[in-house]
């Protein structure tokens, strides 16, 4: 069983990390980012051509996520496949014993590095967790059933606790639900009186949020994830505090470990994307009072 | 209406010289193209007027009435028959099924003037908006008249996504998200909201497509559908 449903249902806080895979063959740095966020996490996501960005799959990195060792959350876009590809890759995901699967809609192409490929979008978020859960009771988009039986995927989906207005928001967040999403992993949250009234409202649903936390190491990044990361915003308070600070990664370090231990009383879980500060990830989480996943 | 917007001069100037073309015969249409001012009576002129100063010569021209109904373009031509008889090729100032039809009928090398866009809705004159995708299984009843597979940049059915920041989106920068304006709508109009649409059907929208109304007539006629 999936190790992550396991202590989501139990009531456990639970870490996810974030792995993004090469953008070419050699795993050897992956490999290394994974032996430094895997042991303090109960599972890692694993990002599906993150940003609209070339990376090599999602489902080969999971594999090697699962050979070290590590319970891998498989993340699938709709913007590059098509109902078939999507299908066929989660017969391949659940063959090979990768039981999490984050279901998101996918940055438009025009934001990443392929600005001239053409979005597939043939699914959205909504629609594919429905085919997910379909095969969840054993049987493909088309009603045929799925030869070695019902898969047992334990599904996922994102939230954006910040996005105005939060009515439209919610709406599309329960449908994911009602579609079959059993736990949500959140963009960046700096609000936390918005991520109370996300977990309230969902917790009613009876979804599991985890929230996530960026580490802003320097004042680069928070132009980046202002520019490029959608439905991102940094508030100028947070931002003045980094950029200002003598040393901008020991800030970033400090907000990221008061995030974290806020988050603890407010959601099930935290999901920490450390842009590039991987090696200090266990030193956050310690600090902020997290125990060692599981 | 379809919207055409003018093609690359350096592109058609390459596409003429491909062939060798030195006289040149330029065709426009009555109905889109006149009113996206792209292929009307004087854009025809104008483009004559860029050939000539190309060294190329213009032969004439014309501005068919609906140039993508073929009959009517052939009739069109024939008129000019003398003209297109010393032509070399033709422009064609107006969308890709205009084009067609006069390259069916001119028995020439055939060239576009300008790219065909999109299926447009006038706002206002001279201003146009991209509406309708002709995807040919309509949701505009479940989406308050707003077609997201459209104004969405993704054509998602079910948003808002992760793009949508302050009502805007982000993926288009300075637009309100479709699917908050839709859900404003269907509110306003006391209307819930469609719970999740499933997924887009596009067997509807296999290509090539005809349609026969001459059979439809006939078959109604017998009585069904």
């Amino acid at each position: 069983m999936s190790r992550l449903r396991d202590a989501l249902e139990r009531g456990e806080f639970v870490v996810t990390g974030e792995i993004a895979p090469p953008r070419g063959s050699d795993l050897a740095a992956m490999r290394e980012t994974m032996r430094i966020v895997g042991p303090r996490c109960h599972a890692l996501n694993v990002t599906d051509n993150q940003g609209a960005s070339l990376h090599m799959s999602s489902f080969a990195a999971c594999l090697v996520a699962k050979e070290l060792g590590y319970e891998p959350i498989f993340q699938q876009t709709c913007r590059d496949r098509n109902r078939l590809a999507l299908q066929s890759d989660l017969m391949a995901a659940w063959a090979f014993g990768i039981e999490n699967v984050l279901v998101v809609t996918g940055d438009d192409p025009r934001s990443g590095d392929h600005p001239q490929a053409r979005g597939v979008f043939d699914l959205d978020s909504t629609q594919l967790l429905q085919v997910a859960a379909g095969m969840n009771e054993g049987h493909d988009m088309q009603g045929r059933p799925l030869s070695g039986g019902p898969t047992g995927f334990y599904l996922g989906a994102a939230v954006f606790p910040e996005a105005e207005p939060w009515g439209a928001q919610l709406a599309r967040a329960v449908g994911k639900i009602e579609a079959g999403a059993r736990f949500f992993q959140t963009q960046a949250v700096f609000d936390l009186d918005k991520l109370v009234r996300a977990v309230d409202a969902l917790h009613q649903h009876g979804a599991k949020v985890v929230a996530g936390v960026l580490v802003l190491r320097s004042p680069r990044v928070i132009d980046f994830v202002n520019k490029h990361l959608a439905g991102l915003a940094v508030p100028d308070d947070v931002a003045k505090r980094i950029r200002e600070a003598p040393d901008p990664a020991e800030a970033a370090i400090d907000l990221a470990v008061e995030q974290v231990a806020a988050i603890r009383d407010i959601a099930d879980g935290v999901h920490v994307m450390p842009l590039g500060l991987d090696a200090r990830v266990p030193e956050i989480l310690a600090r902020a009072g997290v125990a060692a996943g599981a | 209406m379809i919207v055409t917007k003018p093609r690359s001069l350096e592109r058609i100037l390459e596409d003429l010289q491909s062939v060798g073309a030195r006289r040149v015969f330029v065709v426009g249409c009555g109905e889109c193209a006149t009113a996206a001012r792209t292929g009307g009576e004087e854009e025809v002129a104008a483009f004559s007027r860029w050939l000539a100063e190309h060294g190329f010569e213009p032969t004439g021209g014309v501005v068919p009435e609906v140039t993508c109904h073929r009959p009517g373009a052939a009739s069109a031509l024939r008129k000019h028959r003398e003209a297109l008889d010393d032509s070399d090729a033709v422009v064609v100032l107006a969308c890709g099924a205009g084009t067609q039809a006069v390259a069916d009928a001119a028995g020439l090398p055939v060239f576009p003037g300008l790219e065909s866009s999109f299926l447009g809705m006038a706002v206002r004159n001279g201003e146009f908006e991209e509406r309708c995708q002709m995807c040919g299984e309509c949701v505009l009843d479940a989406t308050a008249g707003i077609c997201p597979v459209t104004a969405c940049p993704k054509g998602l059915l079910n948003g808002p996504c992760g793009a949508m920041w302050e009502g805007v989106c982000e993926a288009l920068g300075d637009q309100e998200c479709v699917h908050v304006r839709i859900r404003e709508r269907l509110a306003a109009q006391g209307r819930g909201a469609a719970g999740v649409l499933p997924p887009k059907d596009w067997s509807k929208k296999r290509k090539p497509d005809a349609v026969s109304v001459r059979e439809r007539v006939r078959r109604g006629q017998e009585g069904s559908r």
